[in-house]
């Protein structure tokens, strides 16, 4: 049944622009920051009268002073006579240490089980998938748990086990051999870095070249000359002495090398081993995302295996990898915030600390935040560049 | 790259040899497909075996599985040879109920129960309907009156003696309910209109994920009193709880939002052109459609908070791993942690897989 009633006119806005519409949509705003501010306004009055009765000063100026708190495992110089400011900046670093190398680990052990998982072996591929549901479904502290008590069952330094020669694994931890590095050694290392990123500038100008006339220009040589002989010459310029510095037992405990405490040990292997899990999981569902079409078309052309992944089928397995991976590296550096659990000192523990020692909780709350804030956003913006660089460009 | 001989090959249909023992046939496609290959498995079998070997040594052939109360003589004779099952016995009451009154344990047990069939009902495709809200208020209702009692002739047991499992399942299954909704309503807000309401939705999502667990139970813990007014505070076990509510709503509402932009845009100019509210439009046409395309992830959250809810052992709450922790703290049986964390990582790994086998099936089954 239609009407044949002609449409009513439009009704007359109010003022202007502003109809009915947008008046609704001003209240809501208008609601929903009131309620807002309101209760931040009210968290901040009973904050502050509580401050005031339990005489608590607010700001950040107890970061000038004496910290006093030990920091057993650093890579920076501290003694507990340093400021707060100087401890955070420790526990920052000690973050960092594990977070950067917990991502390299973790990226190279997920890749190596994600492709075996897809490995044509079926023992191979039931063994990573068995690895990948179980360390999936166990909470990350329960393991990290779990290793640090078996770090601290092992033999003590004098039965220390010695899987290869100079390397022991003892309830002190992992002892590795090093090689000291000081001003001499970084020259040479830095010549190295250089030459590295001219190499890179070069083989983009040969590949140019190459798409213009065909004719292959090998890469080889200059990355021979830039990378290794250049700063081998250096290195015999300087006259830099290259030893290895083994450790030995003395007494009951070790000397020289390089110490991997028990509590930095068992957090990076439990980071590690729980995100590569889902790094698999990333990487397989990647590499299953090429199309077969793109295998079979290699494989007409008769290309060596390894160039066809390596040019083929990972440029675009990469863009369906990189965003998710993305959010793992910043679980991985959200989840070394556990480090609190164990005692190794990253800021989580370092600022809860200093919340215990001083009372400036919503300072010490608000210095974690701030440190893991700044952390992700770096994250999320270096794979948002990565990943505009290797997406697909549509013409 | 190293040269890794079992690079994955393109998927392939199976080549079908002709004839033969299919044993054979099988061993020889799977196992045996190349020299390379063939060794490969011979040495992982050889590696697996010494694996099974060592772990059926240490944790059946010397183990020690029952010792006379209170007495771990024998597995300290036993110790670096074979594992202390008999910890368990000794110890799981306190495990998975904490320190709840000892004779009124069936009430806990009776909690974890329900929580497990009401996980389960939800699975069920067919409940998927209004009704399903209605259970799980019930149920969450009838779980309190249980832990807590005081009515029915049931003793009051306040909250700072729950312990073990049934605190683990509170703590993710109330944070699933009340994050869901809010959730919810921060989804929407993101994708809202209205300038104020989007950026505090995004601003609430962003720090929260921008931030860990650890530092939003620090501030329930550390920072709730000086928030409240003089005199007013509430339980440390409810503290933890809102936190977890609040970095909930902040996931969910990211995997919700997925959902919406699934949603196409027609469906919602259609409502627009049948003259429905804001409200009733995403009640009874968006969401439900948005949701339906979310729910393999959604479980996938979930999964993720069940195991994060372990974090509030840093604030001292006593969940499954705090009690599990804390029972090894005995001095005569200090020593047998290990296993203690065996018992516990099996009891959040059958809680876990169900869900993962769950959503993967719902992945499989997924309407196209």
């Amino acid at each position: 049944m239609t009407s044949d009633t002609p449409r009513p006119p439009p009704r007359r806005r109010l003022f202007g622009a502003w109809g009915p519409r947008e008046l609704k949509g001003l209240f809501w705003q208008v609601l929903v920051v009131g309620i807002a501010v309101a209760v931040i306004a009210f968290l901040w009055s009973n904050t502050v009268t509580n401050l005031t009765a339990r005489r608590i000063t607010t700001g950040f100026a107890f970061l000038g002073r004496e910290a006093g708190m030990p920091i057993a495992d650093s890579l920076l110089a501290y003694n507990p006579r340093d400021s707060y400011l100087w401890a955070f900046v420790v526990g920052i670093a000690n973050t960092l240490r594990v977070a950067v190398i917990g991502i390299v680990l973790a990226t190279v052990l997920g890749t190596l089980i994600g492709i075996s998982r897809l490995s044509t072996n079926w023992l191979l591929s039931r063994l990573a998938a068995v690895y990948v549901e179980t360390l999936r479904d166990i909470p990350l502290l329960l393991q990290l748990l779990f290793w640090y008590v078996l770090m601290q069952a092992l033999p003590a330094a004098r039965a220390a086990w010695r899987p290869v020669e100079g390397v022991f694994l003892s309830n002190r931890g992992l002892i590795l051999p090093a090689i000291p590095i000081a001003a001499p050694q970084l020259w040479v290392l830095g010549t190295a870095a250089l030459g590295l990123v001219v190499f890179y500038v070069i083989r983009r100008r040969l590949i140019a070249e190459q798409m213009r006339d065909g004719r292959p220009r090998p890469a080889w040589p200059f990355a021979l000359g830039l990378v290794f002989a250049l700063p081998a010459a250096v290195s015999l310029l300087l006259g830099v002495s290259w030893t290895i510095e083994w450790p030995e037992l003395h007494g009951f405990n070790f000397v020289g090398g390089l110490t991997l405490a028990p509590e930095y040990f068992a957090l990076l292997i439990a980071l590690v081993t729980y995100t590569s899990a889902f790094i698999a999981e990333i990487v397989r569902s990647g590499i299953q995302s090429v199309p077969r079409g793109q295998w079979d078309a290699a494989n007409a052309l008769g290309l060596r295996r390894s160039f066809m992944l390596r040019q083929i089928i990972l440029p675009q397995a990469l863009r369906v990898i990189v965003p998710p991976m993305t959010s793992q590296y910043l679980n991985l550096t959200k989840n070394s915030s556990l480090a609190v659990a164990i005692g190794y000192q990253d800021v989580v523990s370092v600022a809860n600390t200093t919340l215990n020692q001083t009372g400036q909780a919503i300072e010490a709350i608000a210095l974690i935040m701030a440190v893991f804030l700044t952390i992700s956003l770096s994250i999320s913006f270096f794979m948002n560049w990565y990943n505009a660089r290797i997406a697909l460009v549509e013409r | 790259m190293t040269a890794i001989t079992d690079i994955p090959d393109a998927p392939r249909t199976a080549r079908r040899p002709q004839g033969g023992n299919p044993v054979l046939r099988w061993l020889r496609t799977n196992l045996f497909s190349s020299i390379p290959n063939g060794i490969l498995t011979v040495v992982l079998l050889a590696l697996l075996a010494k694996g099974i070997f060592s772990f059926v040594q240490w944790g059946i052939a010397n183990a020690v599985w029952i010792t006379p109360a209170s007495d771990s003589s024998a597995c300290r004779a036993a110790r670096g040879v074979g594992a202390c099952w008999a910890i368990i016995p000794e110890k799981y009451r306190f495990i998975l109920f904490g320190t709840y009154p000892f004779d009124e344990q069936w009430r806990p047990a009776l909690s974890v129960v329900l929580f497990i069939a009401l996980f389960y009902l939800s699975t069920r495709r067919a409940l998927w309907r209004r009704e399903l809200a209605y259970l799980w208020i019930g149920a969450l209702a009838l779980i309190s009156v249980l832990m807590w009692g005081g009515v029915f002739g049931l003793s009051f047991v306040s909250q700072d003696r729950w312990g073990g499992l049934p605190v683990t399942l509170i703590l993710a299954t109330f944070g699933l309910a009340f994050g869901f909704p809010l959730g919810i309503l921060v989804a929407l807000g993101r994708r809202s209109k209205l300038p104020a309401i989007r950026s505090l939705s995004v601003l609430y999502v962003e720090l929260i994920r921008g931030v860990p667990l650890v530092s939003l139970l620090f501030m329930a813990s550390v920072m709730f009193p000086l928030f409240m007014p003089a005199g007013f505070n509430i339980d440390k076990l409810l503290r933890a709880q809102i936190a977890i509510i609040l970095f909930a709503g902040a996931y969910l509402a990211e995997v919700i939002r997925g959902g919406l932009q699934a949603v196409p845009r027609g469906q919602s100019e259609a409502a627009d052109a049948l003259g429905l509210s804001y409200w009733r439009k995403h009640r009874l046409i968006i969401l439900p459609q948005a949701i339906r395309h979310v729910i393999p992830p959604l479980v996938n959250t979930f999964i993720a908070f069940f195991k994060d809810t372990s974090l509030v052992l840093i604030i001292g709450i006593f969940d499954l791993l705090t009690t599990a922790k804390t029972a090894i703290i005995d001095p005569a049986w200090q020593q047998f942690s290990v296993e203690v964390y065996i018992f516990v990582a099996a009891i959040y790994f059958v809680f876990c897989f169900a869900m993962s086998r769950y959503s993967r099936s719902l992945e499989a089954t997924r309407e196209r």
